[in-house]
């Protein structure tokens, strides 16, 4: 029998409430890319953290190269070459510090032995030279929190190689990605796996597996359920294993009624990126603004909401002139909000379930002298989480021991028991499984029905074919063309939203 | 919902608890607990201590260092901090002392005129840190040294009390109230203490306004977007933390009858270490009124054991720090 580089066996851990990994297991060889698949909550991160010494309260047993080994702190996992770079990059970075010294923290902090002196010179040294080698085009000298979230996972990485590293995992990390920046992460995949690098790579993109992947792993509910090569498998094989069912079509289909004109937006700037953007949203319709990221959409939405400075351009709600100044104001008019980066923008870690969920619109859960409606709360909760298929323990648990689709579906579903004219989405499906997807295409296509008006911006193109009614493509702040997306290819999106024109 | 998994759900959350967490345990109770062995500790050494009218005396001596910790409690939910909530207490006193003594004025007004400073205060703060985005920790500090420093220059840096000797030489006419005694004498200083705690209790856990404040000590960019009012909710806090800790300066005036300079300031610390305390009681997790009451509780039973175990006053400090240090541990020292 052959030994793998990597095999685990039999984890099991607990948490308060929930059994995260439940016999589970993985293997994996030297140079394989070798991608980890499962829904929301299936326990990929929480296995990779068992892999990386995050926790030291599980039961089972690792073996590297055939020899059991014992990994139960960070430094463990780091004597034996893995790396990680973690979901949440702002986690693992510190801002004010320079690239390099990020590069060169581990060195930083163990390697300085009796050294008392940081030698700067020597740090941006080799620092760059770890840049150049994965051909990264950041200076090593410059400020991490001036960095876009695509260097700074560049900069993960970089770390991760700079101190020895045989095993690399990567969650989720195209999530925030561009299409050019996904393909710069993986032309430094396959460089690494030419240097016998092993490499874990977590996605819910499951298109791209098939361009980067030698063999996947699914996992449903912290068991072990499949490996297999990715060259045997469809994008429908693998659905319905990490489902556990057969999934029919990604977007439902909902017959609605399209209206009056509800929402017009005329000229709208802002001091930086938004230039003269005009779009109408009718009742009954889900427009699209569709961009690559960097595009623009998450300013244009931000500046509609009143979460922007200096707003100029007009915004015409049911044709009376309204101009949100703060987003308070803004939720007043009839607004409502999901933003893109959850972590900051969305949720309340240290918050309960049933907290975070009725955050945006407590008024609907008061009673006399504003005082807490406990019981209505709870209900409507439940109901929320229900409809999501939030993976939660209890309405009481806090967010912060939820996964990270999950935190998701939590700072979505807080908008949608809000009663508002006018939904705005900004890339509300980051990192959500396909089964959620759908749950989430579902709601708001019912918002859309029940006669509101919703802005869908995002980046997945495939999405805005599958439930907008019409486009807008964005493009360096700008609309640059309106398309009906009955009549238009995914291509044609992209084609726009690259900077492509008409001829 | 069409796509909801199967078996995907029905057969996660297995009850995987692995017995008791003593953490976890040490964490909810362990304030309490520690009050419980205090209590038993102290009876012991001397059984006048569980009498009822140590117990009276207790929770007199908490009264005002928990109204002003009430304060602090506020700010410190919308994550704010406010130091100069001493010296807001310094400088009702004066102002109530000094309104009957050198101005003669009626109870209310002499108590109306002080919280109005204190609320002039509370919005210089809510201004410097909501507007102009000074971190709170710096200004509060900032403010502490200027409101003390306003105090002082308003009593001339000198006592007041009644029949006090007046720069020009006369005595002063004014007369402090009887009425005005009352507020810092059992019961009714004991009764303000509780009523105050219990309303911030019920406004921050149970009122929507008390949530909103939580939210934004919880994630303020969040709270924005979720269309929160956050600068309205900041400066009432700010307020609000000014306000109780100039009803603690009035009660604490009508306790001594007097206007001592800084008399505020020792209240301040007292008040940090019960809030923080209180940070943890049953498990909360944030800031909240019942928890700041239990800290104080912890703290005023410590000062009341040690002197009646007749430890020296100036080796107080050592335990009472201590002390606080070892409820922090369990504050903190809960597993990840
Ligand atoms: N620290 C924790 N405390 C309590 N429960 C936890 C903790 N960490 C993870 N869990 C639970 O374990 C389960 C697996 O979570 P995990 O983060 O591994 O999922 P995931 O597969 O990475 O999902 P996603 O695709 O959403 O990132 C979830 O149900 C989660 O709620
Ligand atoms: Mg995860």
């Amino acid at each position: 029998m052959m030994t793998m580089a990597l095999e685990m066996k039999d984890i099991t851990i607990d948490f308060p409430g929930v059994r995260a990994l439940d016999q589970a297991s993985f293997q994996m060889d030297a140079g394989d890319v070798h991608a980890l698949i499962g829904a929301n909550g299936a326990g990929k991160s929480t296995l990779m953290k068992v892999l990386s010494g995050a926790y030291t309260h599980y039961t089972g047993t690792i073996l590297i190269d055939g020899k059991e080994v014992s990994i139960r702190s960070p430094k463990d996992a780091k004597d034996y070459g893995i790396q990680i770079v973690y979901q949440e990059v702002d986690t693992a970075l510190i801002p004010y510090l320079t690239v390099g010294e990020n590069i060169m923290l581990n060195h930083l902090v163990s390697d300085m032995g009796k050294k008392q002196w940081v030698n700067y010179q020597e740090i941006h040294h080799n620092a760059s030279k770890v840049l150049e080698e994965l051909q990264i085009s950041v200076s090593s000298r410059q400020l991490v929190s001036s960095l876009t979230l695509a260097e700074k996972q560049m900069v993960l990485i970089a770390r991760a190689i700079s101190s020895k590293c045989r095993f690399l995992i990567l969650d989720e990390p195209t999530a925030p990605l561009s299409k050019s920046e996904t393909d710069q992460l993986f032309r430094i995949v396959r460089q690494l796996q030419a240097d016998h690098v092993g490499i874990i790579f977590i996605s819910h993109r499951l298109q791209e597996l098939f361009e980067i992947c030698d063999n996947i792993t699914v996992m449903r509910n912290g068991r072990f359920i499949s490996e297999e090569s990715i060259k045997s498998v469809t994008v429908n094989d693998i659905v319905e294993k990490m489902l556990g069912k057969k999934m029919d079509e990604q977007f439902p289909r909902m017959e609605k009624t399209i209206g009056e004109p509800v929402f017009e937006v005329a000229y709208l700037k802002d001091t930086d990126k938004v230039n003269d953007v005009s779009f109408t949203v009718h009742s009954g319709e889900v427009i699209g603004l569709a961009g690559l990221v960097g595009a623009g959409k998450t300013e244009i939405c931000k500046a509609l909401f009143g979460a922007a400075e200096k707003v100029e351009g007009s915004i015409k709600l049911n044709g009376k002139i309204i101009r949100p100044k703060t987003p308070n104001h803004a939720v007043r008019q009839g607004l409502a909000f999901v933003p893109e980066e959850r972590r900051k923008e969305g949720i309340l870690v240290e918050e309960d379930v049933k907290t975070n969920i009725t955050s945006a619109n407590l008024n609907q859960f008061t009673r006399y002298f504003s005082f807490l409606n406990f019981s209505k709360e709870k209900k409507v909760a439940a109901q929320m989480v229900d409809q999501l298929d939030v993976k939660t323990p209890t309405i009481e648990t806090k967010l912060q021991n939820l996964s990270g689709g999950n935190q998701q579906k939590v700072a979505i579903g807080k908008w949608l028991v809000t009663d508002a004219d006018v939904y705005i989405f900004d890339e509300p499906t980051k990192g959500v499984d396909v089964g959620s997807k759908k749950d989430i295409f579902t709601l708001i296509l019912e918002l859309a029905k029940r006669g509101k008006a919703v802005i869908y911006a995002s980046g997945e193109l495939s999405e805005i074919i599958g439930i907008t009614d019409r486009a807008y493509v964005i493009f360096d702040g700008q609309v640059v063309k309106e398309v009906k997306t009955k009549e238009v290819t995914e291509e044609d999106l992209l084609y726009y939203s690259t900077g492509g024109r008409d001829e | 919902m069409s796509s909801k998994s199967g078996d995907a759900n029905l057969s996660s959350p297995k009850q995987g608890k692995s017995g008791f967490d003593f953490f976890q345990f040490l964490y909810k109770y362990g304030t309490i607990i520690t009050i419980v062995l205090l209590i038993i500790i102290f009876s012991i050494a001397n059984p006048s201590f569980l009498q009822m009218n140590n117990i009276i005396n207790i929770l007199r001596s908490i009264s005002i260092v928990t109204i002003i910790a009430i304060g602090l409690t506020i700010s410190l939910s919308v994550n704010g901090f406010d130091l100069s909530i001493g010296s807001v207490a310094s400088l009702a006193n004066a102002v109530v002392i000094s309104m009957f003594v050198w101005h003669s004025q009626p109870t209310v007004i002499a108590i109306i005129v002080a919280l109005v400073c204190a609320l002039l205060v509370g919005l210089l703060n809510a201004f410097l840190i909501v507007k102009v985005r000074i971190p709170d920790m710096l200004l509060t500090l900032a403010t502490m040294f200027v409101v003390q420093g306003v105090a002082l220059t308003y009593t001339r840096s000198a006592t007041i009390s009644e029949n006090m000797i007046m720069p020009d030489g006369s005595y002063a006419e004014g007369k402090i109230p009887d009425t005005f005694g009352m507020i810092g004498k059992v019961p009714l200083i004991i009764i303000i203490m509780f009523v105050i705690v219990i309303l911030v209790h019920i406004f921050l856990t149970y009122t929507k306004h008390g949530r909103y404040m939580y939210v934004i000590g919880g994630n303020q960019e969040a709270a924005r977007l979720s269309g929160i009012a956050v600068n309205k909710y900041k400066v009432l806090a700010y307020v609000l933390s000014a306000l109780f800790a100039a009803i603690g300066g009035i009660v604490l005036a009508s306790r001594v009858m007097t206007a001592e300079i800084n008399a505020g300031s020792s209240y301040l610390m007292d008040a940090v270490a019960a809030a923080f305390i209180g940070l943890s009681v049953l498990g909360a997790g944030k800031p909240n009124a019942f928890g700041t009451f239990i800290g104080a509780v912890l703290i005023g039973i410590l000062a009341n054991g040690l002197v009646m175990m007749s430890v020296p006053y100036y080796a107080m400090d050592i335990v009472k720090g201590a002390v606080f240090a070892s409820a922090l541990a369990l504050t903190y020292y809960k597993m990840k």
